[in-house]
């Protein structure tokens, strides 16, 4: 029979240490701070999608964005000549710069390019001098808060200056654009909308729907007889609730704080916002119908945005890129809806002057919802 | 429609590398009124067969009915019929216990009023109440009056009362009585042994995906041969203070002893289980004596599932006392 011990200091000297051996206990070596940064870097190691969105999308997005403007240097500015009998000379002097993009359009042509940030700015004919300088024979009318405006105006004048012989000090005479409806900010505010619509749908369907994947709420609710549709149907127009009161709220402080206003129908302002929003819910959904982590839903989110805002024209117009990448951006979500609101906000257009534009955002909605539906998951297992 | 619920020859293997045998052929039928225990440690399988009933997990093989019907052909019949309370379902934080009941409650076509699904499992007071602000006994009892606010026929239940303090888990046992006294039939997973023998008509034990026992509680401990445990360590008569280890003939000579049916010892503390305990006490002092050694510690118990589950693996269930 062994003899076992409950107290081994008063028994040590027994025969039957070994009992003993494995409950041992020896020095801890390692280094609490160093164990803690091993056990981090090694949960992030094992999360493909973290790793993904952390390294390799960056230097993703870097290249193609980078290939995208690799050989075309700075754009040039698009520069409008007022129709007049100098009109054409003027328009081949400027032409033989490679910085200066030049068309002659009619007065209202030329200011609504001038509005939509399509041309940077307008030059007119004028015999007026600025008291104590001397000018050249033309008036520069342009928005002096417009990303780009300053530049143009120094092409020009770089330009007439070469090609006339005259020196430095010659100027123009300057009309400072800002009735609204052309300012920078009148541009802008289109613009934030659609962020807003964008931003909204991604992350307040997108995120929502993930999060309740994660809590295995979606399961849970999957194991009632809740109908999918219903489900789906809420969160998209619970998202839509949210939209009008945003909406309002912008549209209200820029009314008091720019004296920016919709100069279209206000009955097609609010049916084009309620389509914009419905556009990026169905993306959201999209994004969200199989994300299984919040780093994977933060990195397709990004994605998804990244291209928009970068290009899609909410600062500034994308008519400035390079012709060859003007097209892809036009089939963007984000870039119908920005254009049409614009045509509705600033030049009053009604939503059957585009029609192209409504069938890309129509498409948008039903590809993205049909394609969410299709591939939703409810849970994350098989 | 003989049973509620009856499972023949279900396999789940999971996609994984290398795949998972997580189920690994297992028949249940769970009659009609009967509370169904399903009892096992971690990983034996449990949650991913319940999941398979609840028509949550699609099963790699095997034959399925609930209520009668598949789930193939009948699942929005069934979801209207069935409540679930999940191992692991996190409730919204924001919403108050009444909110979150009135949001299950909407998806039935025929449910109780939320302050009686809340008064079925003691919440009234709480239903204004954030569910962040909840305890984890409170959540449990919240998750299980989502589950049955539908007055559903069969009741599907995941460990609802692993993690809770004692008072909770009878709260919860109390529930589950009732709605048992109903006449609902519900099928619970747990990992305690007392749990599943205080609260179930039947149980079945799961291993590694397989049932490696089925049968009522008492069935169960009676198939040990023997319904006492004794447990005891001894020493030498000079020196009762230290307890000593049985060797292998030792061993023998008590699973010699009448009525004895299992014999295990732990170091220096020997289990066994017997039918007659007063006699294999006395045996067994006679015999300690002859050797000159003392018993130096003695208790019987009555046997529990947690010996049924030691006698047939070998294995002790976690969470259980030892
Ligand atoms: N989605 C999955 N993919 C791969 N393996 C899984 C998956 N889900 C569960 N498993 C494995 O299947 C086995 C059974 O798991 P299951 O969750 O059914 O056990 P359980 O009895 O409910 O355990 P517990 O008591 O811990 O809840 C385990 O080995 C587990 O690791
Ligand atoms: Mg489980």
């Amino acid at each position: 029979m062994e003899k076992s011990s409950r107290n081994p200091s008063a028994n040590r000297a027994s025969s039957e240490t070994e009992l003993l051996v494995t409950s041992v206990t020896e020095p801890v070596k390692s280094w609490p701070i160093g164990v803690l940064v091993r056990t981090r870097l090694i949960e992030f190691s094992r999360r493909p999608a973290a790793v993904f969105w952390t390294y390799v999308f960056p230097l993703v997005m870097m290249f193609i964005l980078g290939s995208a403007f690799r050989s075309q240097g700075e754009s040039p500015s698009q520069v409008g000549i007022l129709l007049g009998s100098q009109a054409e000379v003027l328009k081949q002097k400027l032409q033989s710069s490679p910085d200066l993009v030049v068309a002659v359009v009619d007065l209202e042509d030329g200011l609504r390019r001038l509005r939509a940030g399509r041309l940077a700015v307008l030059i007119r004919e004028s015999a007026r001098t600025n008291r104590g300088t001397e000018t050249f024979p033309f008036e520069l009318i342009y928005d002096p808060q417009r990303i780009g405006a300053r530049t143009a105006e120094l092409l020009v004048q770089r330009q007439l200056r070469i090609s006339e012989g005259v020196p430095e000090s010659y100027q123009f005479h300057r009309v400072p654009y800002s009735e609204p409806g052309g300012r920078y900010i009148d541009f802008l505010v289109p613009g934030l909308i659609g962020m807003v619509l964008l931003g909204g749908g991604l992350w307040g369907v997108g995120y929502a729907i993930v999060d309740m994947r994660i809590r295995k709420l979606l399961k849970r609710f999957l194991a009632t007889p809740m109908r999918k549709s219903d489900f789906l149907l809420g969160i998209v127009f619970s998202r839509m609730m949210f939209v009008i009161p945003q909406i309002a709220v912008i549209m209200l402080a820029s009314y008091l704080g720019f004296s920016v206003t919709n100069h279209g129908s206000w009955f097609e302002f609010a049916l084009l916002v309620l389509l914009g929003g419905l556009q990026f819910a169905g993306v959201g959904l999209l994004i969200a119908s199989r994300a299984k982590t919040m780093e994977t839903m933060s990195g397709l989110i990004n994605l998804a945005m990244l291209p928009m805002w970068t290009l899609s024209g909410i600062f500034f117009s994308y008519e400035n890129f390079p012709e060859l990448i003007q097209w892809p951006i036009r089939l963007l979500p984000l870039t119908p809806l920005l254009d049409t609101l614009r045509g509705v906000m600033l030049d009053g257009n009604s939503l059957t002057q585009h029609p192209i534009e409504l069938a890309l955002i129509l498409s948008w909605t039903v590809g993205t919802f049909g394609l969410a539906l299709w591939l939703f998951r409810w849970t994350d297992g098989q | 429609m003989k049973f509620a619920i009856d499972c023949r020859n279900l396999v789940k293997t999971y996609a994984a590398k290398p795949p998972v045998q997580a189920v690994r052929g297992i028949d249940l039928q769970v009659e009609y009124g009967e509370c169904f225990g399903v009892l096992g440690p971690n990983g034996a399988g449990k949650t991913t067969t319940i999941e398979i009933l609840e028509g949550l997990l699609s099963a790699t093989s095997g034959d399925v009915q609930v209520l009668g019907c598949t789930w193939e052909r009948d699942s929005a019949e069934i979801r209207q019929r069935i409540g679930v309370s999940l191992q692991e379902t996190v409730l919204s934080d924001d919403l108050t216990v009444a909110e979150t009941v009135r949001l299950f409650r909407s998806f039935y076509r025929r449910a109780l009023p939320v302050e009686q699904a809340l008064s079925r499992v003691s919440l009234q007071e709480k239903a204004h109440a954030r569910v962040n602000k909840l305890s984890g006994g409170q959540k449990q009892r919240l998750a299980v009056a989502c589950a049955i606010v539908s007055e559903p026929e069969l009741l599907f239940l995941d460990e609802p009362t692993t993690g809770l303090d004692p008072t909770s888990r009878r709260e919860v046992w109390e529930i589950i009585r009732q709605l048992r006294a109903n006449g609902r039939t519900i099928l619970l997973t747990t990992h305690y042994m007392d749990e599943a023998q205080r609260l179930c008509d039947r149980v079945a034990i799961f291993d590694e995906g397989r049932v490696i026992a089925l049968d009522t509680p008492d069935q169960l401990i009676r198939s040990l041969g023997g319904d006492q445990v004794v447990r005891f360590s001894f020493a030498r008569r000079q020196d009762p203070q230290q307890h000593l280890s049985p060797d292998a003939t030792f061993l023998d000579r008590l699973r010699g002893m009448p009525t004895v049916s299992h014999v295990e010892s732990v170091s220096d503390r020997v289990q066994l289980t017997c039918q007659q305990f007063p006699v294999v006490v006395t045996v067994l002092i006679e015999f300690l004596h002859q050797h000159d050694y003392v018993l130096s510690d003695l208790s019987t118990r009555e046997a529990t599932l947690d010996d049924v589950f030691i006698h047939l693996t070998g294995k002790r269930l976690e969470g259980s006392a030892a």
